[in-house]
């Protein structure tokens, strides 16, 4: 399969040339969803799930960021958000440095021939009715492409993610196995060119082995096509593995955000060191015994005011409840940030670090 | 509980404002004039006022709507053109008529469908179960006004055995003329449900016999006759909710049958109604019909938990 | 083929096609199935008699359906010259229910075909846009659910007068709300699987989604729900020409002749019977007949 040259075109070349390391393709800002319940819960009012609650976070291009978190804390709703699958509430999303749907911002469909997503459920997210060749070639004729065209250009990316068009592209789902229809997943998202990648659970349903298969092909199809991802996994050893930043969701919340080493290697939330600390180890000596985080989920439709996590911290105090933390830099590292009081000078929290300087208690948990 | 009925009410109390709407369209689906189309044929000058009045007709839709409504709710149904008098009082009378058939029919059918359901499912040979399988659909493509066409051939015109239409002159009480009448057009009505409940009866006796604890207790030298109160617990609910959907239907539907059968029922009413062009008779046995189907779904949704505890938890 | 004859020692490359497999879409295996359900194939035979004979009924009918004659009155069955006698205006009665068939089956299947077309529309806007619009479709849907559906046939038949048309339009109405409710949910379960947000990420407007995902996969359950009422329909539109409202006298139509004979059941109880027989036949035959073509879609494509 490498002997083929790149049939894929490389992507970005119509846009401008955002080629240079660093640079933001994506920011986030004060993004924000809530799901209206139906009936109500009892109370006066609607009732809301806050899905996703005000976070803020960038990715640079080239990069891969990965999303933790617990199932039901936010992440494929963000996938959702970012795709605009779903309307947000609230909050800004740029690409390129261009808001999205906005006045003279990016239009929808040009967000969509930038960013694809591929899906978790590699049997649902297939149509059990089309083949491969029409799955694939779907999104393109909806963006305008020429059946004939589009056909050509399906068998091609069907070759790039190393399914031989010859066998595959007439097959219906329920005749590939589950890593196939991944990989078809994968390339009906390729198909668009797109430059930005969402990955949501994209390897969790699949088995181990076939997992490194699919995962070793986005790495290889990243290199190749200079891919920017963002990937979303509740396994963070996946993530270890494919990410160069790590962001970590509680109930709707970033509660960490930082570099994969500095975030594994030195965690600064108690709930990100209680997920590393869930890890399962290869290590038998090192099997961890007693639950890590205790307790379950609060609900997100009345979530615990202040820090969100507090109900099952092992180092709440008082103040975590009256007052949210910010997500702020705590350590030597300046792109390692973390929203505990713990981790904040002053903050009244037990643990806090002495304050270094003499800054006015009332300042105290605001961004210097 | 309570917060179930009101649910179930707040459910249902649209249904019939929509059925109501329905039924006041009719009126104006008929082609023509809606004013000569509820004018009895030979009315005074004074009733003619007398319903221009009450039907508001120089006022927009809405209003009418709202005029007739009004009008029902306090049990005016406009007068019926041919027989010139208040549609309400040519209803009673053949409601009456056609409970009493359908409550028979009702009978028959619960004796038949549960006798043939119990006895397939205890049987349950491959024999049987096709039967069954094959008069259930069968069934449910017969058109039941002319079984009851051949009901009257073979056993009242061929064999002469029983009166072959209308119902049996009134003589003070309730005796064997009036249930000889009442054979052919019961037994007709009662066909499509009895197929229904059999089948029902049938699943149900197959599924209390293969619980575990229905086996356990055979296992343990327990007569299959014994699970026979089972049986009929766990098939209580869904005889019921069928009753109630078929008796609507009966009732409903009698229109065909009544009609074969020249009984003097609602369906007899009907087929006068659309025959004369008696709009506000068809209107108002409609909306009574229809109110009447709606209300017995109510109540059996509401008899439900009683019978099945599963269902109040939710 | 012309191979030329430059054999330079070694063997012609055998050219295979790699993995020949026999490829079979959905709907060829549903097919192939239902072909071979002798039940299912029995039906469509007679349907396909019934059918045939009612569109050739000028060319093969022994007699005009429309001459009466007073001799020949409520002959019996085998009369010499009427196979199945006469009807009470001595005209044929073979003739009249072959012809008697063009009208009761376009009668049966025209409110179906419509009643699937509006309704599914209904039904799959509803269930894929959700919301708002979902509770009005369904909320209506459920009032006209709420009338037993002879009732309703009869009601608005009945106020629109009698005529092909109107009971073309009762019978249309009374089939919309359960195909609405069939196609809603089928969609709306389909709504909710990823391949539907995976088409919209790639930017596919709504409609283009509803024909290219939607369609393919709530066709089937719509199309085995709306031939199970064709067997109904048959039965009620004949119901509402025994009533008198659907064509009028002389023509012939399997419910009214019911109607005209009825009359002479007491004279000729036998005659009276054919026309219900030829209900009951075309009905179960569809009813079978979408049964069959239940089972053989019913499985995993």
């Amino acid at each position: 399969m490498n002997a083929t040259p790149a049939p894929v075109d490389p992507p970005g070349t119509a846009a401008t040339d955002p080629a240079a390391d660093g640079r933001p393709i994506l920011g986030v800002s004060g993004l924000r969803k809530y799901f209206r319940l139906r009936g109500g819960s009892g109370g006066v009012g609607p009732a809301y799930v806050q899905a996703v609650d005000d976070i803020s976070f960038t990715v640079a291009t080239g990069e891969t960021l990965g999303v933790v978190g617990e199932s039901g804390c936010g992440k494929s709703t963000t996938a959702r958000l970012l795709m605009r699958l779903i309307e947000p509430d609230d909050g800004e999303i740029l690409l390129d440095g261009r808001d999205v749907g906005g006045r003279d911002g990016m239009s929808l469909r040009a967000l969509r021939r930038n960013v694809q997503m591929v899906f978790q459920d590699s049997y649902s997210s297939l149509n059990p009715r089309h083949t491969m060749a029409e799955e694939v070639s779907f999104g393109l004729t909806a963006q305008g492409v020429k059946r004939a065209e589009a056909r050509r250009r399906a068998n091609e990316v069907l070759e790039f993610v190393g399914l031989e068009p010859a066998i595959f592209a007439d097959r219906y789902p329920h005749e590939l196995s589950g890593g196939q229809r991944q990989r078809v997943n994968v390339a009906r998202a390729l198909a668009l060119n797109p430059r930005l990648l969402l990955l949501d659970e994209a390897v969790s349903s699949l088995d181990k082995s076939v997992e490194a298969q699919v995962l070793n092909l986005l790495i290889e199809i990243k290199e190749r096509l200079g891919l920017t991802y963002v990937f979303i996994s509740h396994d963070l050893n996946v993530v270890r593995f494919i990410a160069d930043r790590v962001l970590v969701m509680y109930l709707g919340k970033v509660v960490e955000i930082g570099p994969v080493d500095r975030v594994y290697g030195s965690p600064g939330h108690p709930y990100t060191r209680a997920l590393i600390a869930s890890r399962l180890s290869m290590d038998p000596r090192r099997r961890i015994e007693a639950p890590p985080v205790a307790g379950d989920l609060p609900s997100p439709i009345n979530p615990p005011s202040g820090c969100r996590f507090r109900t099952r911290c092992p180092i709440a105090e008082p103040v975590c409840g009256s007052r949210e933390p910010v997500l702020d830099r705590f350590g030597a590292e300046p792109a390692h940030l973390a929203a505990c009081h713990a981790l904040v000078p002053g903050s009244g929290h037990g643990q806090a670090p002495d304050r270094d300087g003499g800054t006015v208690p009332e300042n105290e948990g605001s961004r210097p | 509980m309570l917060w179930y009925v009101l649910r179930r009410l707040a459910y249902v109390l649209p249904i019939l404002l929509g059925v109501s709407i329905v039924c006041f369209s009719l009126l104006h689906l008929a082609p023509g004039d809606p004013l000569t189309a509820v004018m009895p044929e030979f009315a005074s000058d004074q009733v003619i006022e007398q319903i221009k009045r009450s039907y508001g007709f120089d006022k927009p839709v809405p209003v009418q709507y709202l005029l007739w409504l009004f009008n029902v709710l306090s049990g005016d149904l406009g007068l019926s053109q041919v027989a010139n008098r208040p549609v309400l009082d040519e209803i009673v009378p053949a409601m009456v008529n056609t409970f009493q058939l359908a409550a028979f029919g009702i009978g028959l059918s619960l004796l038949g469908g549960i006798g043939l359901g119990l006895l397939a499912g205890y049987t349950r040979r491959l024999v049987t179960d096709r039967a069954i399988t094959t008069t259930a659909i069968i069934g449910v493509s017969v058109p039941h006004y002319w079984v009851g066409l051949v009901l009257i051939a073979i056993l009242a015109v061929t064999l002469g055995l029983l009166p072959a239409m209308g119902k049996a002159p009134p003589s003070g009480g309730f005796g064997l003329n009036d249930i000889r009448h009442m054979i052919l057009p019961g037994v007709t009505l009662a066909l499509i449900p009895t197929g229904i409940i059999a089948r029902s009866v049938r699943a149900t006796v197959i599924d209390v016999r293969k619980q575990e604890f229905v086996q356990t207790l055979q296992a343990n030298g327990l007569p299959p006759r014994r699970t026979f109160l089972h049986v009929i617990k766990n098939a209580s609910p869904t005889v019921l909710a069928i009753i109630g959907i078929q008796l609507g239907h009966l009732v409903g539907g009698s229109i065909l049958v009544e009609t074969v059968f020249a009984w003097p029922g609602t369906g007899y009413l009907l087929n006068n109604a659309i025959a004369y062009r008696d709009i506000p008779v068809l209107q108002g046995t409609i909306l009574v019909l229809a109110t009447f189907f709606v209300m017995l779904n109510f109540l059996v949704d509401l008899a439900q938990p009683f019978l099945d505890p599963r269902m109040t938890r939710q | 083929m012309s191979t030329p004859a430059t054999y330079a020692g070694e063997a012609p490359a055998r050219i295979v096609e790699p993995h020949k497999r026999i490829q079979r879409t959905y709907w060829q295996a549903a097919r192939r199935r239902l072909l071979h359900d002798p039940v299912s194939m029995g039906c469509l035979g007679i349907l396909f008699l019934i059918i045939t004979a009612a569109m050739l009924a000028p060319w093969i009918t022994p007699h005009d359906p429309y001459t009466s004659s007073i001799v020949n009155r409520l002959k019996p069955v085998l009369s010499p010259g009427f196979v199945l006698g006469t009807d009470e205006l001595g005209r044929d009665m073979l003739t009249r229910l072959i012809y008697g068939g063009r009208i009761s089956l376009l009668m049966g299947l025209l409110p179906i075909f419509i009643a699937t077309l509006a309704g599914s529309i209904l039904g799959i806007v509803a269930g894929y846009f959700g919301g708002k619009t979902n509770m009005v479709i369904m909320r209506v849907a459920d009032i006209f659910f709420a009338f037993p559906s002879v009732l309703l046939a009869v009601g608005l038949a009945g106020a629109l007068g009698a005529g092909v048309v109107n009971v073309l339009i009762s019978l249309s109405l009374v089939f919309i709300p359960p195909i609405t409710r069939v196609a809603e949910a089928a969609t709306t379960q389909i709504r909710a699987q990823d391949f539907v947000e995976a088409a919209r990420a790639t930017g596919a407007s709504a409609p283009r989604i509803i024909v290219g995902h939607v369609l393919t996969n709530v066709a089937s359950p719509i199309l085995t729900y709306a031939s199970s009422l064709i067997g109904l329909s048959i039965v009620l539109a004949s119901g509402l020409s025994f009533l008198g409202l659907g064509i009028s006298p002389p023509l012939a139509d399997w419910g009214l002749m019911l109607n005209t004979l009825r009359q002479s059941i007491f004279l000729a109880p036998v005659n009276a019977v054919w026309p219900g027989a030829m209900i009951l036949i075309a009905s179960v035959c569809f009813n079978l007949l979408s049964d069959g073509l239940r089972t053989a879609m019913d499985v995993k494509p």
